[in-house]
């Protein structure tokens, strides 16, 4: 049994990647697989120490393609599990995140994310996987994306991650960048009794009444684990709420892809965060999000010094997109703004929310995310 | 008063996946009846037994086998089992897949799995040929054999894979044909009793698909050459264990100790906080 103290009770200095790490043991995470990359290795290496201190698995896969697959491995019987990779892991990744999603395995997957395409900048930061994270395995489904803006967030979105994905047995992503891993900053660690911790539902029946993939209400349903006698089977193929295949039924295709999109859909009011900074009588909005999100504050906080009415829209949740929140600020904004680090990804789910709402989109690729002064010409622009 | 009778191994098996996807002369049955019965012999818990099967005919074995059970995606089935080890060392963990699952899509996890020798148990059923989907040639096929994507015959050298396993670190290695029903009932049952990764190679006819590309059209005549080729030669090199029209060598290749991923993890889980008990009295 572990002796030694799970969660790291107080204030810390540390960088966004331990934070992440920490964030995963105060949850109750007890299985990390993964596969070294940069700049993720940093989760790896701290849970190596620190998972078999608490009697925790810490397990090197030969890829990220494994790494996934053991979590979901480890999630079935019973462990909350992680991995942590960069794009190419990412990419890798992507089979076994849609295993998850059709298993309805609850899992957190972060991805630190670094300029791409392919092996791209390893050390330099980037948001161009915000859109992999929605669509980056084939077929539909729904799942959940969090995005940190600070150290603190890397622990705080880490437990929220896992509890969102054992109350939705969903692989949950936390989309983190470069920058918000590497930085570091005071993290305030509250005493363990003071972390909310979600625990998937389990049935309640005996086993010969368990009907594994049988939705409750909220179209989540409960699930048992290998070894405790219930003797069920799960399968990456279309699947009946017995667990059994079903290929040819059109019927039982549209009614488990359905749910597997609706659950997250229905669910979206308790799901999305987003942060709200002087929106009350904004003209101009800027939708950020990650490292941006920080520099984004900085240059609302010069607009108003200059007379400007600006205010900051902060996504925490990626996905499901937190469309109403755009929609009420578009409705009595002029304009919107809207700084990623990518060509132009989220900016279009900004574009459809916003509706006639005019929105302007500032790319940055490379070293440094925008400069609180790009944002603010980019404010002046709308003004 | 009629009574109702019950096949005494009905219990192993899942009636409402039935029937079976598997072809007429299909070795697969034979390999899942040898399966099943070894756990019948050995009395296994099967609240503590899970079956994990990747993609292909065999890979609806996970199905068809009333424990609890997952069917992943394709190759992967190796990884998933290695995190279902690690997380619960008191399970214990089956995979049965095929060759071209195991060896071309999934090889890395396989080689991998068995230099870390994770405690996990492997019934691959070689079929030489990728049977799900029409039989095309793959990692097994034979050299000129011809399969739906080698039409002028395969050029490829196939894989030895009692060979590779025992190269790879396995603790248990053994080869046999959908004929030997005994001996590889014995293989799965010793398997499942040894620590370790340990791997169990059968031998099982695609009369239907490979067969009907390779002049043995029904299962009886691919059963008829596994019988005039075999030749069992217990503990020889695996690295000579050859499989060609002539000669099939067949029987156990590798029985060794060593200690378990798991069991070393476990134990070095154990000293850490043995340690950090000293430091905190």
């Amino acid at each position: 049994m572990p002796k030694i103290k799970s969660a790291l009770a107080g204030a810390h200095f540390m960088n966004g990647d331990v934070a992440c790490a920490e964030g995963a043991i105060a949850a109750g995470c007890r299985f990390f697989a993964g596969y070294p990359i940069t700049p993720a290795t940093e989760i790896a290496e701290h849970l190596s120490q620190r998972m078999p201190e608490l009697g925790g698995i810490y397990v090197q896969m030969e890829d990220e393609i494994a790494s996934m697959a053991a979590v979901i491995g480890a999630s079935y019987s019973g462990l909350k599990a992680m991995t942590a990779t960069s794009g190419p892991g990412f990419s890798l990744m992507q089979e076994n995140i849609g295993l998850a999603v059709m298993t309805e395995a609850p899992c957190v997957v972060v991805d630190v994310m670094r300029g791409g395409p392919s092996t791209g900048q390893p050390t330099l930061p980037g948001q161009q996987d915000v859109m992999q994270a929605k669509w980056g395995s084939h077929g539909d489904y729904g799942i959940i994306a969090l995005t940190p803006s600070s150290v603190q967030e890397m622990f705080d979105l880490t437990v929220e991650a896992f509890n969102l994905s054992e109350a939705y047995r969903v692989p949950t992503l936390l989309m983190a960048d470069e920058i918000v891993a590497h930085m570091w900053e005071k993290v305030v660690i509250p005493p363990p009794d003071k972390i909310k911790i979600v625990n998937r539902k389990k049935p309640d029946v005996p086993p010969e009444n368990y009907v594994p993939f049988m939705p409750d209400d909220d179209l989540v349903p409960p699930m048992a684990c290998f070894g405790e006698g219930y003797h069920f089977h799960a399968t990456g193929l279309t699947h009946n709420e017995y667990g059994y295949p079903q290929t040819s039924s059109s019927e039982v295709q549209s009614r488990l892809v359905k749910r597997l999109c609706e659950k997250i859909q229905m669910n979206s009011d308790k799901i999305i965060k987003v942060e709200e900074v002087m929106l009350k009588d904004a003209d101009v909005v800027v939708v950020a999000y990650g490292i941006v999100a920080r520099a984004a504050l900085s240059a609302i906080r010069k607009a108003r010094e200059k007379g400007v009415k600006a205010g900051l829209l902060r996504l925490i949740t990626l996905w499901p997109f937190p469309e109403k929140s755009v929609t009420r600020v578009a409705e009595q904004a002029k304009a919107i703004v809207v700084p990623e680090m990518n060509c132009g990804q989220l900016v279009r789910e900004v574009e459809r929310a916003a509706k006639e709402t005019p929105v302007v989109f500032l790319s940055k690729l490379g070293e440094e995310p925008h400069t609180p002064m790009e944002i603010l010409e980019g404010i002046r622009r709308c003004s | 008063m009629v009574q109702e009778m019950m096949h005494p191994f009905s219990r192993y098996l899942r009636a409402q996946m039935m029937p079976h996807i598997w072809c007429a002369g299909c070795g697969n049955g034979v390999a899942l009846n040898c399966f099943v019965h070894a756990l019948d012999e050995l009395q296994v818990d099967l609240d503590k037994l899970v079956v994990v099967s990747g993609i292909g005919c065999i890979g609806r074995s996970a199905g068809y086998t009333n424990v609890d059970s997952f069917h992943t995606t394709h190759g992967r089935a190796l990884a998933f089992a290695t995190g279902v080890k690690l997380a619960n060392p008191e399970l214990e963990v089956v995979v049965i897949s095929g060759d071209g699952d195991l060896f071309a899509i999934g090889g890395n996890h396989f080689i991998h799995a068995a230099r870390r020798n994770i405690g996990v148990k492997v019934l691959c059923a070689n079929n030489f040929n990728y049977g799900m989907t029409g039989g095309q040639q793959g990692p097994t096929t034979p050299l000129e054999s011809i399969t739906t994507t080698s039409p002028y015959g395969n050029i490829e050298h196939p894989f030895n894979l009692v060979h590779l396993a025992a190269a790879s670190g396995a603790t248990y290695v053994a080869r046999w044909t959908t004929l030997h029903v005994r001996r590889l009932t014995q293989s799965i049952k010793k398997m499942l009793q040894k620590e370790g990764f340990c791997f169990v190679e059968v031998l099982s006819p695609c009369p239907e698909i490979f067969g009907r590309y390779n002049k043995m059209r029904s299962g009886l005549e691919m059963m008829e050459w596994f019988k005039k080729a075999s030749v069992v030669e217990s503990f020889s090199d695996p690295s000579k264990a050859e499989i060609t029209a002539e000669r099939i060598v067949v029987g156990e290749f590798v029985d060794i100790e060593r200690l378990s991923y798991e069991k070393l993890l476990h134990e070095k889980i154990s000293k850490i906080n043995e340690k950090a008990m000293e430091g905190v009295s």
